[in-house]
């Protein structure tokens, strides 16, 4: 028994990651999660639950937001995909990273790359969100850790940069 | 206290920056060179015998590593408390998901399937699934009785109060199991070398409980142990006792396979095995005066500890400890008993038994005051511990605590009176119905009674060559901001910038054992000793004549440099000792329970949806005393955190059990509230001070977690005026106590010569149940 006979032929799949043309070889049914974390050592992707419940696998692919434990591999072909290794620039953090960390948005840290890109996906489609919107955008995403306030704080303040800027 | 620079200001928190932009390692972020991937094959039974393991066919099985209880090289059990848990069954199984068999391949994708084809045939036994079963003794599953452990608190005479009560009130609550639900499941690296013995990575709270249990596992030497904490996605007490557990299987893995070897849980596997919150019930009988005083009683606290020891007799001793509350009681006999079901081991969880003894006294606060045609806030009012009472462990209440302000801050911040008069009215139309409803509590830090003389915590502080200062604790970060809260308390006694100082990653080869990260003892207890060691850096620094008494940061960090230049290695240890005002019998269970406790008043806000019986949660008030503030950021973040955890324990969080196993061990159907489901969670702070903490520092994490489930269900009976004892509280229970209610309603209409509804006079000791509104 080998894994390659189980799941069929690898084959090659290019895509942007973060600005950069890569391509992998892997299974079509693979899981986004898994090249991105074990081929491409982008591993601020977390699995939280498997299933597409909690959101820790977040990225952006094509400009929305999917759980990319969710995602077939072979369905990325040809994408743009963001994570949150794409977000910062270089050593200056994006003003969402910003917030997050003067308001206390993370504590633990294992939801915050997606909850990050979550909000980024959120502020897009909404520079300028209320609380509600802010709470309803997020709600994919599970913290265990915070209770919401600060992120929902986090998320605000960043919106009130932005527009200030 | 106003003259500190460091210490009660929001700074950076240490670890943050990586933790928003993904650099943080996580132990499954971790791949070492030809790594295995190990899983474990679980009992499917609840008890039995182990007859035959086959390992079926399709599965090649000369690529796997197999290990049994028979590779073990030392003693087969994860030693903690007792030594009763087995590593890996030999040949009896006590609890689904118990591990019998690891399995480990360098394709984590075949492993599913080979733990599927291994095939375990069992003789059954008869199991217990309930308290009730294992309290009738129908089956002895654990030692002569089923019973874990019993205590007895005794204050007063409580046979001579019933004649004096003007009233006598009943009252049986019960709470659930609750999940901790990390985000991060669990997961650990272990790898061996015949020369340095066995090294594990992981996801964990507590580094040498696992050294404790792997020189036992293994017949290892300290120095051959090494553990290291990795960033720990949550644990809130779900990562202090089986990663014991996860670290023997990896290491045995490693061990015999020679490689190093990785076991991550997924969501079900951790949701099915690893511990959860214990299930408690609660009976109350109280004796109280015609005005409202308590007399006295009697409070029988009980609590499910599964199948093994583990940590059941200190979660039933603080649960017992807090379960009169922050009354005063001139009399009580506190019964409390943790017995045996063959269920996976309950454990730790943010408040570790307090929550589940708390909720019974919150609610019966509400039933006496019902009983005497008092309001919830009169009742509390009459009972409140005053400075100078004492505890019903007997304890002296030192500090200068008013529990009545308190009351009165968080009725004002709530605008409770107002909001009552409001859904008094509004409550008559409409499909919606508002309620009010407070908690108010205590929560003792530390380590209980004589706990933290045992553990003896030791912490350094090191000067390092480049003259920048690193704190050596085993003392863990999984969010609460240990880092950040540690560096503050070691910047301030230094006189240097937050910047100047680090925090050592836990790892048992650098570090001293300054405890586990438990109890809400990090701040208070590792805090001051991270103080004094600083300390003793600076008074090695000054007697040495390289540092004056004054001094700025350059100078602190040039004399630190020297003084490295000239002895080498500079470090500054401290170890703890007990206050000698703190004195604890541990046979008559009396004296000073905790060195300090933190007072709160929470207060919440529901609305009951008629048409769907869900309840929602519009307002909640969070005030409390935990001493000074440090980090006043970390601070909010914990009471938010922990509120939303306690609401989840009330209204969402319901674990299915089948046969002792978990049912739902998945996200989609184990429901913790998400961003859309919570209130704003309104945090307000008292700072008294404690003379024990590190500038005056109480413990902050569990707190929170203590008061929202009585707080919530004490405003459920207020919307609909029908009492409900038990959480989780979900619409389905809701609906069901609504038809009772108007069935009985409906019984006592047809019969006219019922009974009034409180038909309850005088010391006529009638024990009131409730049945009859």
């Amino acid at each position: 028994m080998t894994s390659a006979r189980e799941r069929g032929a690898q084959v090659e799949i290019s895509f942007v990651v973060n600005g950069e043309p890569r391509a992998v070889r892997a299974y079509p049914m693979e899981r986004l999660l898994d090249v991105l974390r074990h081929q491409l050592q982008l591993t601020g992707a977390k699995e939280g639950c498997g299933e597409g419940e909690c959101g820790s696998c977040s990225v952006l692919m094509d400009g929305i937001l999917v759980n990319s434990c969710l995602v077939p591999v072979l369905q990325a072909e040809g994408s743009n995909l963001v994570t949150i290794e794409g977000l910062a620039a270089g050593e200056t953090l994006h003003v969402l990273q910003e917030a997050f960390l003067e308001c206390g948005g993370a504590q633990c840290g294992i939801c915050t790359p997606g909850m990050i890109l979550a909000a980024f996906y959120l502020s897009n489609g909404k520079p300028e969100p209320t609380v509600t919107e802010i709470r309803e955008g997020l709600s994919g995403n599970l913290c265990r850790c915070t209770g919401y306030s600060q992120i929902v704080e986090a998320v605000a303040e960043a919106a009130r940069r932005r527009s200030a800027a | 206290m106003s003259s500190e620079r460091i210490v009660g200001k929001s700074v950076a928190r240490k670890e943050g920056r990586d933790k928003v932009t993904g650099r943080s390692q996580y132990v499954d972020d971790m791949v070492l060179p030809d790594m295995l991937f190990g899983a474990t094959v679980r009992s499917q039974i609840p008890r039995g015998r182990i007859r035959k393991i086959t390992f079926g066919p399709g599965v090649d099985w000369d690529e796997f590593v197999i290990v049994s209880a028979k590779d073990i090289p030392g003693k087969n059990c994860i030693s903690l408390i007792g030594d009763d848990q087995p590593c890996l069954a030999g040949q009896l199984v006590n609890h689904p998901e118990e591990p019998i068999l690891l399995l480990a391949h360098p394709d984590r994708h075949l492993l599913p399937k080979a733990v599927e084809a291994v095939a375990i045939e069992y003789d059954p036994l008869p199991a217990i699934f309930t308290m009730e079963d294992s309290e009738r003794r129908s089956e002895i599953i654990w030692g002569e009785d089923n019973i874990f452990k019993t205590y007895l608190i005794e204050k007063g005479d409580v046979k001579s109060i019933w004649e004096k009560a003007h009233y006598i009130v009943e009252g049986e609550y019960a709470t659930g199991a609750q999940e901790q639900l990390y985000i991060e499941n669990n997961g650990m690296i272990a790898a061996f070398d015949a020369e340095q013995g066995i090294t594990v990575w992981g996801s964990l709270q507590c580094p040498y409980y696992i050294h404790k249990a792997l020189m036992a596992l293994c017949e290892l030497p300290a120095e051959k142990v090494r553990v290291v904490q990795m960033e720990t996605g949550g644990a809130f007490g779900g990562k202090e006792e089986y990663p014991s557990m996860i670290a023997a299987h990896a290491a045995l893995l490693a061990m015999k396979s020679g490689k190093p070897v990785k076991i991550i849980y997924d969501r079900m596997e951790d949701m099915a095995a690893t511990t959860k919150r214990h299930p408690s019930r609660t009976r109350h009988r109280t004796a109280v005066t015609k005005d409202g005083k308590i007399l006295g009683g009697e409070i029988d606290f009980t609590i499910d500890g599964g199948a093994y020891l583990t940590l059941s007799p200190v979660v039933l001793s603080r649960g017992a400890i807090h379960a009169g509350g922050l009354y005063y009681w001139p009399s009580v006999r506190i019964r409390a008993k943790a017995v045996a079901t063959n269920a996976p081991p309950h454990g730790a969880f943010r408040g570790f038994g307090a929550p589940q003894s708390l909720f019974a006294m919150e609610r019966h606060m509400d039933r006496i005051a019902r009983e005497l045609g008092l309001s919830p806030v009169e009742i509390r009012r009459r009972n409140f511990l005053q400075p100078g009472q004492t505890t019903t462990t007997e304890q002296v209440v030192r500090e200068p605590i008013n529990l009545e302000k308190l009351l009165d801050r968080a009725l004002e911040a709530s605008d409770y009176y107002a909001k009552k008069d409001r859904f008094a009215k509004e409550n008559r139309l409409g499909s919606t119905r508002k309620g009010m409803g407070i908690a108010a509590f205590l929560h003792g830090a530390g380590f209980t009674g004589s706990g933290e003389r045992y553990l003896s915590s030791v912490v350094g502080v090191e000067g390092c060559a480049d003259g920048d200062v690193r704190v050596l604790v085993s003392s863990t970060e999984f969010g609460q901001g240990t880092k950040t809260v540690l560096s503050q308390i070691a910047a301030e006694a230094l006189g240097l910038p937050y910047e100047n100082v680090s925090v050592a990653q836990p790892d048992t080869l650098e570090v001293p054992n300054s405890g586990p990260t438990v109890a809400s003892r990090t701040a208070m207890v590792v805090g001051k000793l991270v103080q004094s060691a600083a300390l003793g850096i600076k008074q090695t620094l000054i007697s040495a004549k390289l540092l004056g008494d004054t001094y700025t940061a350059e100078e602190f960090r040039a004399a630190c440099r020297q003084h490295v230049a000239v002895h080498g290695q500079f470090r500054s240890w401290s170890r703890y000792e007990a206050p000698s005002d703190i004195v604890w019998d541990d046979q008559k269970y009396r004296g000073e329970a905790y060195a300090a406790f933190a007072w709160a008043v929470y207060v919440a806000e529901v609305a009951v949806d008629l048409a769907t019986y869900s309840v929602s949660v519009d307002d909640f008030v969070a005030l409390q005393e935990v001493g000074k503030v440090l980090h006043p950021a970390l601070a909010t973040g914990q009471i938010v955190g922990g509120v939303a955890q306690g609401i989840g324990f009330s209204l969402y969080e319901k674990v299915v059990w089948q046969n002792g196993r978990m049912q739902n061990s998945q996200m989609t159907n184990y429901i913790m509230p998400t961003s859309s489901d919570l209130p704003p969670i309104r945090v307000f702070f008292e700072e008294l001070g404690n003379v024990y903490g590190a500038y005056g520092a109480k413990g902050i994490g569990e707190l929170p977690m203590d008061g929202p489930a009585p707080a919530i269900v004490n405003a459920v009976e207020d919307a609909l005026g029908v009492r409900f004892d038990s959480v989780p509280l979900l619409p389905e229970d809701i609906m069901d106590g609504l038809d009772t209610d108007r069935l009985n309603k409906d019984k006592l209409d047809k019969d006219k010569d019922g009974f009034a509804a409180s038909s309850l006079h005088g010391a006529s000791g009638v024990g009131s149940r409730g049945e009859i509104r």
